[in-house]
């Protein structure tokens, strides 16, 4: 009798534990500088980030990849996400937050109401970007046209649909370190890093998840199934990626591959943020993915 | 105006053994080999002189703008082809496997598949106006020439592997 009460106790216990480690944790004010966002350089953040591959209309082009309406249909093993409108509309969009509460949704996946978001939102590798340039990114979101086409529901499956879940799957799959560790990287190759990790959120699609929709760093960028379905997204270490540094930065500019096919699927949109980048930046991603240990 | 009409001759003999191949369709399992040959044919061609733009953008082949304008106005014609009968419904990899990588998507949106054939032409115009004027005009061009490409393999191709 004594140990069932005792085992009782370690169950409510560990319960209690395991409902303050899956709840949401925001930023503190105390974790954002005091500094005023810089809207010109967010602009570059803005096209690094990718915003508008998920956000913009779907048939979006030039000029109106800048309006963030959402919509865009995200199937996947776990239901269907629909990316939902981040424009400055206050009531459809996010034109009331606060840039701690933009900030804690970039960084942290927690709404301003205090709920996780779920992961095909990837706070996971915006968690690594330097906060000033996410502040910067805010300055520069607030620039851009309000929309007022209401966000549409995800298609989720339980458990997933309960939002409390994704904490145990934040515990169990986010990591703000680095893929790529070395003391001796050259500049370059850092700033690759940063790209690629962090801001383009490469990873997402071209490395494979666990079953529950971790990613599994032991076969970063090394190719993955294409969560529609259809096809794989292709491998992008140097076992399988054997172009020139200059034709990979030259394919993130013009969309061209050294034969000149044209890139297309997602990756024709991926080439349409990247375009906006400077030269040096798209290098620095070259660097980078040769910089990667072959993973056949 | 005397280059233009010289690439569209070009363009015609090369589109030539094309036509024949589409005659000689309709053998084996599946009756669009001849079709698809024909599209792939057309691209090869676009690719082929989109290599000399962008080997020169790309500073890998010495700009030289009698060579560039060729190319550019080699592409401005192959926009002026009419492609209509390459494309018949059911010729998707939905129905054909890996015959072929055109969607369904295609047959189902032929509108906006038309609009992007318009697009292209219109970059592919807007290199042929710039090819000849320097490597910097070339360079500036090839990007939306690369979009236009990518516009339309994002909704209507088959991604890779």
């Amino acid at each position: 009798m004594r140990i069932l009460r005792f085992l009782v106790l370690l169950a409510i216990l560990g319960a209690a534990a395991g409902w303050y480690l899956t709840g949401p944790a925001p930023l503190a004010t105390s974790d954002i500088p005091d500094r005023e966002g810089d809207a010109v350089h967010g602009e570059q953040v803005f096209w690094a980030a990718g915003c508008a591959s998920c956000h913009a209309a779907e048939d979006a082009e030039g000029e109106d990849r800048l309006i963030m309406t959402g919509g865009r249909a995200f199937p996947s093993d776990f239901g269907t996400f629909y990316a939902p409108n981040i424009s400055m509309d206050p009531d459809h969009g996010i034109g009331d937050w606060t840039e701690a509460e933009f900030l804690s949704a970039v960084m942290r996946g927690v709404s301003p109401e205090g709920q996780h978001y779920y992961p095909a939102f990837p706070y996971g590798t915006y968690a690594r970007a330097g906060m000033t340039d996410l502040q910067d990114l805010w300055a520069f979101m607030q620039t851009l046209p309000a929309d007022a086409t209401s966000s549409r529901d995800h298609d989720v499956g339980f458990p997933f649909s309960i939002r409390r879940s994704l904490g145990g799957w934040k515990l169990l799959f986010l990591s703000d370190d680095w893929v790529m560790q070395g003391d001796d990287l050259s500049p370059q190759v850092m700033r690759g890093r940063y790209l690629v990790e962090s801001l383009g959120h490469c990873g997402e699609c071209h490395t494979p998840r666990n079953i529950l929709g971790g990613l599994d760093y032991a076969n970063w960028l090394a190719g993955a199934p294409n969560p529609s379905g259809e096809g794989r997204i292709p491998n992008i270490t140097p076992a399988a990626l054997t172009w020139s540094a200059s034709d990979i930065a030259n394919y993130l500019r013009d969309g061209f591959t050294p034969e000149f096919d044209s890139a297309g699927g997602e990756m024709a949109e991926v080439i349409l943020n990247m375009a906006h980048l400077p030269d040096a930046d798209r290098a620095a991603i070259a660097a980078y993915l040769q910089a990667l240990p072959p993973l056949e | 105006m005397r280059i233009f009409s010289k690439s569209i001759l070009a363009a015609a003999a090369l589109t030539l053994p094309l036509a024949a191949t589409v005659q000689g369709a309709g053998h084996g399992d599946n009756p669009y080999a001849g079709h698809i040959a024909a599209r792939q044919g057309y691209m090869q061609i676009l690719a082929f002189n989109i290599g000399v733009l962008g080997g020169m953008a790309r500073g890998n082949i010495d700009y030289d703008a009698e060579a560039a304008q060729t190319a550019a106005n080699n592409l401005a014609a192959m926009a002026g082809v009419d492609g209509r009968p390459t494309w018949p419904a059911g010729s998707d990899n939905a129905a054909l496997g890996d015959a072929t990588r055109a969607l369904p998507a295609i047959w189902e949106n032929m509108g906006g598949f038309g609009e992007e054939w318009m697009a292209y032409g219109a970059a592919a115009s807007g290199m042929a106006d710039a090819a000849g004027n320097g490597l910097e005009a070339l360079q500036a061009a090839i990007g939306p020439l690369g979009g236009s490409c990518g516009s339309c393999h994002r909704n209507f191709r088959q991604s890779d592997e």
